[in-house]
């Protein structure tokens, strides 16, 4: 069973490395994070990466659509999901071989960006503690927006509509503990749960909370659950 | 091999499959014919289990798609219409993906690999992007990715659709080369390739089985007229009546032709009975040139245009 989930997972790395596709946009996110990062880093004079996690997560909004738009709306377009469903193997272990290269991906892209936090350490004193809880929030929150990328990819055939549609639940779900003011006083605290930036700055303030990770398993499961039901559904439509 | 027994699949209002019931057995290879969107594609996508039926019972090998989807899925090789291969992939690794996905062992990749590429001419391709493969090519990944676990039953869906004679005969040999072994289903809308290939033809039209049997047992049930080709040479402008009058005539037919005397005609009669005795005598009498007679059959083509149009 694992092994199907490995196949599926090795065959979309493949995909991703063997076009253009992975280096341009590893490559762009590393710029554009590079950029905001340091630009904002002699005003602050302090060695902190909070910034830098913080811009992470928002380029996130982008960059986690951009890698999963075509994981299943392509293989749609292009009819060879009628070959991959129709191999004995599980539904969902198409879906969790597709994430998990999503996953390696990312956590590549975030990996590189060690680049940025090792000159920071030469720089000044750096609170390793909140750097590496820091990079678990970041693997955490883009692990979540997969899911959501993935389940929206399994919804059409086109990639654009997929990755809107991916964008728009990732910026309702970040946008929710910032509208906070609006809302009554006794749904705020509901809404700050749901909100997917709240759990961030927990993380990467450097606490580790269970509540928190379960709050990102929780989503990525439910996410990942619709993925596999919409591809069920084929069946009986 | 293949149980099918009331299947029905609707899309909405539109019923794709109506209550269609019928099976294949071990070691046949079934020609399924029908226009385009007639249900075959849907059936074959519910024996595949790529999609559940509305209603009606599928079995396959004792296995029931809806129980065991997973095992009736091991003992399938299926070529989905228009090929539809990932075309960033190249050819040796799309066969081992697929066979990693069947669950074949890593130690018998190369070896299996080989006999793919042996039985599907794949040689000269095996290194590059699918991609850049001619539509030729393609089908014939599609063939291999289908046969890699060396399945019990082949499914092929328009295998031979934009390819040209040369690969279509090729294809068609291949076909008939696996048939010996494994049950095969094979769906068109070509009725040569069905002449050429398979032992029994199942023709379905809009969602219902019209007709059922070998290629001639389908030509000699065809109610049609019996047709006789006739080619004379005689400068006399009369044939045509003299031909019309003969007993049991009912229809005579001038075909145009180019030689001064040559005329040429098809004379039509009732089912059951054979002109060409009265027709030679009748030319001998007039000393008319006979230079070609020849009874013509009713082909696929009749009988499938008959069953399909209305």
């Amino acid at each position: 069973m694992s092994n199907h989930i490995a196949v599926f997972c090795k065959k979309e790395l493949r995909s991703f490395f063997d076009s253009p596709i992975a280096y341009i946009v590893i490559t762009v996110f590393l710029l554009i994070s590079g950029w905001f990062f340091f630009s904002s880093l002699f005003l602050i004079n302090q060695a902190s990466m909070r910034n830098l996690f913080g811009i992470i997560s928002l380029i996130f909004m982008f960059f986690v659509p951009a890698v999963t738009m075509r994981l299943i709306s392509e293989e749609k377009r292009s009819g060879t999901i009628e070959i991959l469903l129709t191999l004995p193997v599980k539904d969902y272990e198409i879906i969790l071989g597709k994430f998990l290269a999503g996953l390696i991906l990312i956590f590549v892209a975030v990996i590189l960006t060690l680049i940025y936090t090792l000159s920071l350490a030469g720089l000044g004193n750096l609170d390793f503690g909140s750097v590496v809880a820091g990079y678990l929030g970041l693997i955490f929150l883009g692990a979540t927006y997969l899911s959501i990328g993935v389940f929206t990819s399994s919804l059409t055939q086109n990639q654009i509509v997929a990755f809107i549609t991916s964008f728009v639940i990732i910026f309702a779900l970040y946008m929710l503990d910032k509208v906070l003011i609006f809302l009554p006083s006794f749904l705020s605290s509901f809404f700050e749960y749901l909100s997917v930036d709240y759990h961030f700055s927990n993380i990467s303030r450097g606490v580790i909370d269970s509540r928190d990770v379960i709050y990102y398993l929780s989503l990525i499961f439910f996410f990942l659950f619709l993925a596999v039901r919409a591809l069920e559904s084929r069946k009986w439509r | 091999m293949i149980k099918i027994k009331n299947l029905t699949k609707r899309f909405g209002q539109l019923k794709a499959v109506d209550d269609v019931s019928f099976d294949v057995h071990t070691g046949e290879i079934l020609g399924f014919l029908g226009p385009n969107g007639a249900g075959k594609t849907t059936t074959v996508r519910i024996i595949t289990c790529f999609l559940l039926p509305t209603s009606g019972w599928v079995e396959v090998d004792g296995l029931n798609v809806f129980e065991h989807s997973l095992e009736v899925r091991k003992k399938i090789g299926y070529l989905p219409e228009n090929a539809p291969l990932y075309s960033e992939m190249n050819v040796l690794d799309f066969l081992h993906f697929i066979m990693g996905a069947r669950g074949i062992a890593k130690e018998r990749w190369s070896q299996r690999t080989k006999e793919i590429i042996d039985v599907c001419g794949l040689g000269p391709v095996i290194h590059r992007d699918i991609g850049e493969l001619s539509k030729g090519f393609r089908q014939r990944v599609g063939l291999a990715q289908a046969m890699v676990h060396d399945p019990e039953i082949l499914i092929l869906d328009e295998p031979t659709s934009g390819l040209d004679p040369n690969q279509i005969a090729e294809i068609r040999g291949l076909i008939k080369e696996l048939g010996k072994e494994k049950t095969v289903i094979l769906c068109t809308h070509i009725l040569p390739e069905v002449e050429a290939t398979c032992g029994r033809v199942l023709i379905i039209n809009e969602g219902k089985i019209v007709a059922d049997g070998s290629p001639a047992e389908l030509q000699s049930s065809f109610q049609g007229k019996e047709q006789i080709y006739i080619e004379l040479k005689t400068p006399f402008e009369d044939v045509e009546v003299k031909l019309a009058n003969l007993e049991n005539v009912e229809k005579v037919e001038k075909i145009a032709s180019n030689g001064d005397d040559l005329k040429k005609f098809t004379v039509e009669c009732a089912k059951g009975v054979d002109l060409r005795e009265k027709l030679f005598r009748l030319v001998v009498e007039n000393n008319w040139v006979l230079l070609e007679m020849k009874k013509q059959r009713a082909s696929l083509e009749d009988v499938f245009r008959d069953l399909t149009t209305s």
